[in-house]
């Protein structure tokens, strides 16, 4: 059974067609990563699954359960979790105030501290722990966010570019926090231009094209696909 | 025999650390040991002076609790609202409607100002529900929020004519309604009827002290969390799976409940209540008190509200006809030089300079 299930998902601004048909499937367990040029629908389609966008028309499932016409917040309770591009997180609280918040409903308040410092650790983060949000480096605020997403216990975790403007180094961090994510039965879809990234974590790869669905298959199959790397370099249109 | 003592001791630091946090300024000993200093100097202070400065004290106090509400809803919240006049002057409204009809036997007083205050949370919850689920937020908020103040205001100012009246009370139209009894305790061997003097001072002041350890406990809780959370980042906070809309409104009633108890004090104090209380300028000064303060802090805004209040008193009365400019470069120069509030900034600097920081 899928864990997260998209059916003739539509979604229209006006003339544009922006999300087109897309039928979509993600096998619990795995790290999926969704990939395209850019204008190719992967943030309107992940906006769509977070409930930030309607759509135009089609069914989004969870775990076989309608959720196309529930509220962001209702999805984040049925056990999704996400983290954006541009890190979404409390600026003028310390990086141990912002997971205390996304972990107070989520852990008893005995082991509040406990899971905040066991947070911080996996995250790399014990040492900025009283630091304002807002004065972590990019790369861990993007931890810090990842850490916000997680804390909720997801099944599902979605992230948005969680690389976006990593080193290298950090890059290759943020694939091992994936992966060990991955480790402890999470699911993963990651909205993703960085191909190292991609090839460290994805199972299996998704390739958005003018809001379709263009290509699906592991990396190696995706990377070895002519068609794929002539959408890159602008040669097939829809 | 030790082990009561040690229950009692631990639930004592269970309180004390509910009091606490990082939404709150002052933490350990030594704050607790000045906020006890403060509290039995202003327990004495009625012994030091006349009956008309402690009046005059208890009128300062009554503003706090709208500073307070509006602390929560802005300064923790981050929901400028311009509507804590709307919720005060109602209440205001509502408790000399009830007094001038049903009287101050049997502690009716105490009732009334209950009902005041349900009045204008229940008023508030209703202009809460359309402005937080309609998604209005930022500066369109505060002009709805104003609006309404002045709305108030327009209407209860063309209510001078004898048509205008509920039960025995006369609105008055723009010259308000007076006339109402003073908070009113059943008391063997005669009731307590409390004029701006010594006996109100006192209460006013447990109640002040009440409300903001109650607000500390509430903002340094779960709920609190939230609420900072949404200021920062709503759509973080949605992602968290929180109702951000839920959050907001309840902050909001609860704000307005103590606008409302700010309006039922100052309605006792002085007896009368005028449409002018929720004018423009009536609706503007709160904002002053606690930008100039600190509007994220609950203490700040204590002492930022007390502070403009009696500078702006102290102007009115020396001859200044300028008060009203004052107070808006007050705001500007704070908005410029201490945007959280000039008091916050007093504190952080202290705090650096005893090694550590204000907040934590």
């Amino acid at each position: 059974m899928s864990l997260l299930q998209t059916e003739n998902l539509n979604k229209h601004f006006g003339g544009l067609h922006v999300t087109a048909d897309v039928n979509f499937t993600l096998t619990p367990g795995e790290v999926h990563c969704l990939i395209g040029p850019n204008g190719a629908g992967k943030s309107t389609f992940f906006r769509l699954l977070l409930g930030e966008h309607k759509p135009s028309s089609g069914r989004i499932l969870f775990d076989g359960e309608d959720i196309t016409h529930l509220k962001p917040f209702q999805r984040i309770r049925k056990g999704m979790s996400v983290k954006f591009q541009v890190p979404g997180i409390f600026k003028a609280l310390t990086a141990a105030h912002n997971l205390e918040i996304a972990l107070q409903d989520h852990t008893a308040p005995g082991a509040l501290q406990e899971e905040i410092d066991r947070l911080l650790a996996f995250l790399r983060l014990e040492d900025s722990r009283g630091m304002e949000a807002g004065n972590l480096s990019h790369g861990q605020k993007q931890w810090l966010e990842i850490g916000m997403a997680i804390a909720l216990k997801p099944r599902l975790l979605l992230l948005d570019e969680p690389t976006a403007g990593m080193s290298p180094d950090e890059t290759f961090a943020t694939g091992e926090i994936v992966r060990a994510l991955q480790a402890d039965g999470v699911t993963v879809l990651a909205v993703e231009h960085d191909m190292a990234f991609v090839r460290q974590v994805a199972d299996q790869v998704t390739v958005l094209h003018f809001g379709r669905i263009f290509a699906q298959g592991s990396i190696d199959a995706i990377v070895a696909d002519e068609r794929v790397a002539a959408i890159y370099l602008g040669e097939v249109h829809a | 025999m030790t082990t009561p003592r040690r229950t009692s001791t631990g639930s004592f630091r269970r309180l004390l650390g509910r009091l606490e946090g990082p939404q709150t300024m002052g933490r350990g000993k030594g704050f607790w040991a000045g906020f006890v200093v403060v509290l039995i100097a202003a327990c004495g202070y009625p012994l030091t002076t006349d009956g008309y400065t402690v009046g005059n004290t208890v009128y300062f106090f009554n503003w706090v609790f709208m500073a307070l509400g509006l602390s929560l809803i802005w300064g923790y919240g981050g929901a400028l609202s311009f509507g804590q006049t709307a919720f005060f002057g109602l209440a205001g409204y509502a408790y000399g409607i009830l007094t001038i009809n049903f009287g101050d036997a049997y502690g009716f007083t105490i009732l009334a100002t209950l009902i005041a205050v349900a009045v204008a949370a229940a008023f508030s919850a209703m202009l809460g529900y359309f402005l937080f689920f309609g998604r209005i937020s930022g500066v369109f908020l505060g002009i709805v929020t104003l609006s309404v103040t002045l709305v108030f205001e327009r209407f209860m100012a063309q209510t001078a004519g004898p048509e205008w009246k509920v039960g025995a009370a006369r609105l008055n139209g723009f010259n308000g309604m007076s006339g109402m009894p003073p908070l009113t305790i059943p008391w063997p061997g005669g009731d307590l009827v409390l004029y701006p003097d010594i006996q109100l001072y006192y209460i006013t002041l447990a109640l002040l002290v009440i409300v903001y350890l109650g607000l500390r406990i509430l903002v340094n809780s779960r709920f609190g969390n939230v609420l900072v959370a949404i200021r920062e980042n709503p759509e973080r906070a949605e992602m968290l799976g929180y109702d951000v809309r839920k959050y907001q409104l309840g902050a909001f009633v609860i704000g307005a409940a103590l606008a409302g108890l700010s309006g039922v004090l100052y309605t006792t104090w002085g007896q009368y209540i005028t449409p002018s209380s929720m004018g423009i300028t009536a609706a503007a000064l709160p904002i002053i008190w606690v930008a100039v303060g600190g509007r994220s802090d609950l203490t700040a805004t204590v002492i930022g509200t007390l502070v403009v209040l009696a500078v702006f008193q102290a102007l009115t009365i020396y001859g200044s006809q300028y008060a009203l400019v004052v107070m808006g470069a007050f705001l500007v120069v704070t908005v410029l030089i201490a945007p959280e509030g000039v008091i916050m900034l007093i504190a952080r600097r202290i705090g650096r300079l005893l090694g550590r920081g204000g907040k934590a």
